[in-house]
């Protein structure tokens, strides 16, 4: 039986980490490069897990699906990342980033892991600065920032609508400068498709060479996984093609425990989905809703009539709009948290409002481009216009941006404690693929600060307290049982994926499975939904099992087994997700289930029965998981209901 | 909208490549390039053939993994675009598309589409980086950095490392590429103190690595999805003769 321990440091909040790090064991600079340890993926907390540690004097191994490290889906990131610098001295520090990331989240995360975030913060900038990473500046040479939702400050640090790009580059190209010193070895094309545990500790990964088709065995001290978000549960959804569960989602079944699965971020700004052969959807950042402004018409006819091509949106007059951000939520506005701007755009379409396809709404940039000028608005957002004009044809500076909600991040992930370690001793999560800081939400430019805080200057630290004593262990060879045991573990089910040879392709269930996702387990959840949806997903891999249809052989790059190795295991965590859904009787944050709302339609969360993290543990195929929850003690604030109004 | 496709396959690095044939139908204009080789395939699976490999991932212009040569360009003939971001609305209905990999002696083909572009990689690790530790870092206001080196800086670093450059270039060279990390870092003070170093360590790793050399046709800035100007170009050559200079002063 699993007992979860959150190792939370005794003390006072504003100490924990300091005298953590003061007491935690080290690991000697002779003995460093002794311990090898393994990091699988190389986005924003891959690449800086594998620099630092690098860095440090230990012998690094990092793995990552595509051809080259600077891939990974964290470039894609658009908008920002915060730091408590308070540079702008308008009233920013550490205790309020903390405290807008913990309600932002609706009060379900770990409180002493949120401080810590917000302390390290501004570590963060001070080392991409130094890295060469070009933020915007103003004038004067100071770095510039600008306001993202759920916060009334602004303290967000960009490069252009690049800046996931940017960071990654400069840990990227830290992580070069590491290869280049033979302290990382660098293991690109390479798929994680099972984990090896000895005698209860990680001690290795089975990958997959999707070049070679070969399968390896590579044995680490320690393992941390870096590999991202589930968000591809959904089919449709503005991650990367690759991005899958599959490295978190084996780890789970050696062991390790899952938390918080249903807490999924539906984007607010996305472009509308228009047809059915669409593989993916595309975020407009979030830094738009600085200068935009989102509205619907106010009369149905209207509505109807732009729907109908027979109305052009600039025609429709201002007091025939309705700003529905502004009149909800005066104090915040077009800045309001995710979630509420995503459940607001989806009320006002249901209720028949909707433009476009009547799945979207108008995201007008109309008004700041008459204050600041096109040139402004072109220099801040020119790389965004561009990306929408390309992919609907249509240009934002003269016609508003249609734009809806769209699964974007996954707030669940591993269940880890204070150390960033999962419960299977030895085995770390970092970056979204833990569930560790957001809650039920995460606030625009936290993921980029989060990656990058437990990949420089959270996990470098912790995990050496796991391995103080590890360098006594030697080097075990691959050929142990274990490491051959999950060799063929994974072989065999690959043979037998492609020895199905079924009449459906592996799209085919995607697709399925988003649909059922997106309708059940998206942004209106119910008890009778999310029932049929666990039923559903399991007659539909059940289904998969049997029918699909996996062309090509084991060797040599084989893109449909990639694929059909993904799909397998979003099918099983589909069903936990909807799973975790159907436990949480309450609404908070992304997780919005219909029969808890308050009269205005918000959130109802349930503080007395529902404070805790969800941790499922895997039982075994087609069995029941055990849930266990830890519960979340706020000491140090007190929890209110998220108002915005 | 009707196509025909002329796409080169190839089983592996060592084996024959030839065109090979295949026609689409009824495809959207609002579908992108990359969707209409994705309906392509399943219907390819559904004859239970192979469907054709490609790089790809992101699809929104970003990541850089799309590589494919589309009628003659690097991600086709359309401005600023790479290929993922390239909708059909901009071909002909009943056009043929011929789309090859990159071609080039410092890319071996893979399998079909995909090619092997990790010498870019080995060329960063000379020197594309700021030698700095995690948690040495002094506060980043300490240094200031005009706002005109900040944003030139940002328009070199937008490359995305797709190769483009080097696909495009008559001489597959990677001049394009290299000028534009080395010119992100000169221009900014943290990257001036090794600026000349970089230079020469990169420029003569890409000289090993089978890259050509740079006879200034710019085809590399025409086809660049991100635009990223050849003014880089000049500031690398710029600090390259100043590093060699240097460099034989000390001799
Ligand atoms: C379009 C978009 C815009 C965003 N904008 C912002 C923003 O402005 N600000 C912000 O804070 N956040 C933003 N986010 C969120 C943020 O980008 C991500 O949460 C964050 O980058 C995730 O980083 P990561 O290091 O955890 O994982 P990722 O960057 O997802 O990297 C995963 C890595 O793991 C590897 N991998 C995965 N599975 C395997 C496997 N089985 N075997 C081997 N390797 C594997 C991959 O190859 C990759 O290298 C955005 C997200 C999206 C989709
Ligand atoms: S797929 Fe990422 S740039 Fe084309």
């Amino acid at each position: 039986m699993i007992q979860l321990n959150s190792k939370v440091p005794a003390g006072p909040l504003e100490k924990k980490w300091s005298q953590y790090k003061s007491n935690q064991k080290l690991v000697n600079p002779a003995n460093k490069a002794k311990v090898d340890i393994i990091v699988v993926g190389t986005g924003l907390g891959g690449s800086s897990a594998a620099a630092a540690l690098g860095e440090m004097g230990f012998n690094v191994k990092v793995f990552c699906i595509q051809d080259s490290p600077r891939r990974a889906h964290s470039i894609a990131a658009q908008g920002g990342i915060n730091a408590a610098k308070n540079y702008p001295n308008d009233g920013d520090s550490i205790y309020r980033l903390f405290n807008d990331t913990l309600k932002g989240g609706d009060y379900r995360s770990r409180e002493a892991n949120v401080y810590r975030l917000a302390e390290v913060s501004n570590a963060i900038i001070d080392h991409c600065v130094a890295q060469g990473v070009p933020f915007a500046r103003e004038y004067g040479g100071l770095l510039e920032n600008r306001s993202f939702g759920g916060a009334q400050v602004s303290r967000t640090f960009f490069a252009r609508g690049q800046t996931g790009q940017q960071l990654l580059l400069g840990a990227y190209s830290s992580l070069s400068r590491q290869v280049k010193k033979g302290t990382v070895k660098m293991y690109p094309r390479r798929e994680m498709l099972d984990l090896v545990v000895v005698e209860g500790r990680a001690r290795g990964i089975i990958t997959r060479n999707v070049i070679t088709g070969e399968l390896e065995r590579h044995f680490g001290h320690a393992v941390v996984l870096a590999t991202g978000g589930y968000g591809n549960a959904y089919f449709l959804s503005t991650m990367a093609m690759s991005a899958n569960v599959s490295a978190a989602w084996q780890a789970f079944r050696r062991g390790a425990c899952f938390a918080n699965p249903a807490f999924v971020q539906i984007h607010p700004t996305c472009i509308p989905v228009h047809g059915d052969y669409q593989s993916k959807l595309t975020l407009m950042s979030e830094s738009l809703r600085n200068d935009g402004r989102i509205w619907v018409p106010k009369n149905k006819d209207d509505a109807e009539k732009v729907r109908m091509g027979q109305l052009h949106p600039n025609e429709i007059k201002e007091e025939d709009r309705d700003y529905y951000l502004e009149r909800r939520y005066p104090a915040f506005g077009n800045l309001v948290p995710r979630d509420i701007a995503s459940r607001a755009a989806k009320e006002r379409c249901d209720a028949g409002f909707g433009v476009g396809t009547g799945q979207a709404v108008y995201l007008d940039l109309a008004d700041s481009i008459k204050r600041l000028g096109l040139n402004v608005i072109m220099e801040r957002y020119g790389n965004l216009f561009q990306m929408y004009e390309k992919i609907t044809g249509h240009d934002p500076a003269h016609t508003p941006m249609m734009i809806y909600p769209a699964i974007h991040y996954t707030m669940g992930g591993l269940w880890v404690d204070y150390e960033l370690m999962t419960s299977i001793p030895g085995l770390f999560a970092i970056g979204e693929a833990n569930f560790s800081d957001h809650g039920a939400n995460r606030l625009g430019a936290s993921a980029l600060m989060q990656g990058l805080a437990d990949g420089y200057f959270v996990l470098p630290y912790t995990i050496q307290n796991y391995l103080a004593d590890q360098f006594k262990v030697k080097r075990m060879p691959t050929d142990l049982p274990a490491f051959a045991d999950a060799e063929k573990n994974v072989r065999t089910r690959l043979e037998t994926l492609i020895g199905i040879n079924g009449k459906r392709s592996v799209d085919t269930f995607h697709k399925n499975l988003g649909h059922i996702m997106w309708e059940y387990v998206g942004m209106g959840r119910t008890e009778a939904g999310l029932k049929e949806a666990v039923s559903k997903i399991a007659a539909l891999r059940k289904e998969f099992w049997k029918d699909v249809r996996v062309t090509g052989s084991l060797e040599g790059v084989n893109n449909e087994l990639e694929k059909a190795t993904r799909v397998a295991d979003f099918l099983e965590i589909g069903e936990l997700i909807a799973r975790d859904a159907l436990n949480r009787n309450e609404s908070c944050g992304g997780h919005f289930r219909e029969e808890y709302q308050t009269p205005e339609g918000e959130c109802l969360r349930n503080d007395k029965d529902s404070t805790y993290t969800a941790a499922w543990q895997f039982t075994g195929d087609d069995k029941e998981p055990i849930l266990h929850k830890e519960p979340l003690n706020y000491e140090f604030v007190e929890v209110k209901q998220r108002d915005y109004k | 909208m009707d196509f025909t496709l002329k796409i080169w396959r190839q089983e592996h690095a060592r084996a024959k490549g030839k065109f090979v044939t295949f026609q689409v139908k009824n495809i959207s204009p609002d579908c992108s390039f990359l969707e209409m080789l994705d309906i392509l395939n399943e219907e390819l699976v559904d004859k239970i053939q192979l469907p054709v490999s490609f790089d790809h991932d992101c699809r929104e212009g970003i990541c850089g993994m799309c590589s494919l040569y589309i009628n003659g360009h690097p991600h086709g003939w359309d401005d600023g675009v790479t290929a993922c971001q390239l909708h059909m609305r901009k071909f002909k209905d009943g056009e043929t598309i011929v789309v090859e990999p990159w071609r080039s002696k410092a890319f071996p083909v893979i399998r079909d589409l995909m090619v092997d572009r990790s010498a870019l990689d080995t060329i960063i690790q000379e020197g594309g980086y700021v030698s700095v530790n995690t948690g040495q870092a002094p506060d980043a206001n300490a240094v200031l950095v005009s706002k005109e080196a900040a944003d030139l800086a940002m328009d070199a670093a937008a490359c995305i490392g797709c190769g483009a450059c080097v696909a495009a270039c008559k001489n597959a060279s990677a001049m394009l590429f290299i000028a534009a990390k080395v010119s992100q870092l000169a221009l900014l003070p943290q990257g001036r103190i090794e600026a000349k170093d970089r230079v020469r360590r990169m420029v003569r790793k890409m000289d090993e690595l089978g890259f050509g050399n740079c006879t200034n046709t710019y085809a590399c800035e025409a086809e660049c999805p991100k635009k990223i100007s050849r003014t880089h170009i000049a500031r690398l050559n710029r600090e390259f003769m100043c590093a060699k200079l240097i460099a034989e002063n000390t001799l």
